[in-house]
């Protein structure tokens, strides 16, 4: 009889996944709702209730003024998105090598080695807005036979110099994350130390900090607007321009708007990849 | 004792390491027969793993030498791709490439060590994963697999490339008991097929099943060796014998 009863209660089907009410779903997100517009309403109310803001307004919010600029800016922006692109490939590669010229343990490379040191160290240790005045003016005033001549070129050199010290740290945090078991086991497999680093250590360790990588593209999307100050005519140059004639500011809205539909994209883009990297961890433990 | 004439497979004579000022190894001295099976036990930080290490060069040593059919290890014409190509390591916690599929780790050393072509690399390894029961898993990432499973994908990482010698280092340690066997077994496997194999282990049965002589290795030498039969159940050693009472009493005899 006893066996009858534990069979009975194994083919019980067991209950299906709890689905929460209604009630437990609209509420958070109702709250959410209520609670932000609130908040958006005190903002408002508080700015405009200035006194100047009627000013404020006409000067940085004209609508007249947005349209008239914007072909200038968006023209201008359109270069921001090229010099970002062009500055992001050769961060890319330019970081990767130092990382792994400062990861050499050999004696004959200590020359390269410290030489990289030497490198991140001074590139990190000046402003990035002094090194693009340095190198965007300085190059050029040099005349060097072969080289280009424009300030563009060497300010986008500053910006890719400054860069890939920072992303070189990056890449090295990332590989010594990597164990060492792993460098054992490619060794003993029989692999060159080149090979190992390409095969075994690099693709993990860009696997560890791909969310940090991405974060310093975003970063670099705006900083691309440095460059205006050795005159590129990127955006923020362009609604400068657009200021100095008019004497209305809406030209840098106009700006501040295109940078923000860029880097909001590929800021979501890096959230995502970052919480599935996350989730890959997660199911690694489990 | 007709093997005395022969060369041994490997030789280590008077191997001395340091860890800094920490004496790891003291004058060991080891000859590994062809096709023969030796089994290396002792406490933890006696050394064992250590000296599987110095014999594919992972860890340099300071005094002694080791010799691979006669060639010293060190010497000119023995670079560490050569010695590795020739000498297998399986480690306890199994360093598959967590990146790669089960069928990238195997083929890797071929493809990129050994010149094979890609073709022939994954047709090997996909015979070999058939004999070792893991052809549904060549497309699986290592973090797919049981840790039984990961451990017998490093043995055919390992063994597609054909080693002379093949390396454990304490292979099923890090396993969950009902895993280890599948793993013992492949071992006895290689055995019978005539590899030659140095084993770093804690189960004393499989040991006695599976080694033609056990060395038992206390402070960085080797205090006592001999065939198992004799060594587990006869040891001559007071030490010997405590660590092997140790193992009764933690019930893996």
């Amino acid at each position: 009889m006893e066996s009858i009863d534990i069979q009975s209660s194994d083919m019980n089907e067991p209950p299906p996944p709890k689905v929460p009410t209604q009630r437990e779903r609209i509420i958070p997100a109702l709250v959410s709702v209520v609670s932000t517009g609130i908040f958006l309403v005190l903002a408002v109310w508080f700015v405009s209730s200035s006194e100047q803001w009627p000013a404020v307004q006409k000067q940085f919010f004209s609508w007249e003024a947005m349209k008239e600029s914007f072909p200038d800016v968006a023209r201008g922006f359109w270069l921001n998105l090229k010099l970002f692109f062009i500055a992001e490939i050769f961060i890319t590669i330019f970081s990767l090598l130092l990382a792994v010229v400062r990861s050499l343990k050999s004696p004959i490379a200590t020359p390269i080695r410290f030489a990289a040191i030497l490198f991140v160290d001074a590139v990190r240790g000046v402003p990035a807005l002094l090194l693009i005045l340095l190198l965007g003016f300085g190059i050029p005033a040099l005349k060097l036979p072969g080289f280009p001549s424009s300030a563009m070129f060497w300010g986008t050199v500053a910006l890719v110099v400054s860069y890939s010290a920072y992303t070189s740290e990056v890449y090295r945090a990332g590989m010594e994350a990597v164990h060492n078991s792993q460098q054992a086991a490619a060794r003993a497999l029989g692999l060159s130390y080149w090979q190992t680093l390409r095969y075994a250590i690099i693709p993990q360790a860009v696997r560890n900090v791909l969310p940090a990588l991405l974060n310093g593209a975003v970063s670099l999307q705006k900083d691309v607007a440095l460059l205006s100050v050795i005159g590129v005519r990127e955006a923020v140059r362009a609604s400068q321009i657009y200021t100095a004639r008019t004497f209305n500011y809406s030209s840098l809205i106009v700006a501040a708007i295109l940078f923000l539909l860029a880097s909001v994209p590929l800021a979501r883009f890096t959230d995502r990849i970052a919480q599935r990297d996350q989730e890959r961890r997660l199911q690694r433990t489990r | 004792m007709t093997q005395e004439t022969t060369i041994p497979k490997i030789s280590i004579q008077n191997l001395t390491k340091y860890f800094g000022a920490k004496l790891i190894l003291h004058s060991v001295n080891l000859d590994v027969q062809l096709h023969e099976v030796v089994c290396l036990i002792g406490a933890s930080g006696s050394g064992k793993s250590t000296l599987l290490r110095c014999i594919n060069r992972l860890f340099p040593f300071d005094y002694g030498r080791i010799l691979l059919d006669g060639v010293d290890i060190e010497g000119e014409e023995m670079t560490d791709n050569k010695l590795r190509k020739r000498i297998g390591i399986v480690f306890q916690s199994y360093n598959l490439f967590p990146h790669m599929t089960v069928l990238n780790n195997i083929t890797l050393a071929p493809r990129k060590v050994h010149g094979i072509s890609r073709q022939e690399a994954e047709m090997q390894a996909r015979d070999m994963l058939g004999l070792f029961g893991l052809q549904d898993h060549a497309e699986s990432y290592p973090d797919r697999l049981s840790g039984g499973q990961q451990q017998r994908v490093a043995i055919v990482r390992a063994m597609v490339t054909n080693p002379d010698v093949l390396l454990l280092d304490e292979v099923t340690a890090a396993l969950d008991p009902e895993l280890i066997g599948g793993v013992l077994n492949i071992i006895r496997d290689l055995k019978n097929k005539g590899m030659t194999m140095v084993i770093v282990t804690h189960e004393m049965g499989f040991a006695r099943d599976v080694a033609d002589r056990v060395c038992f290795l206390d402070e960085g030498r080797i205090l006592e060796e001999g065939s198992p039969a004799r060594l587990l159940t006869r040891p001559e050693h007071l030490r010997t014998r405590q660590f092997l009472q140790r193992i009764i009493e933690a019930g893996r005899l």
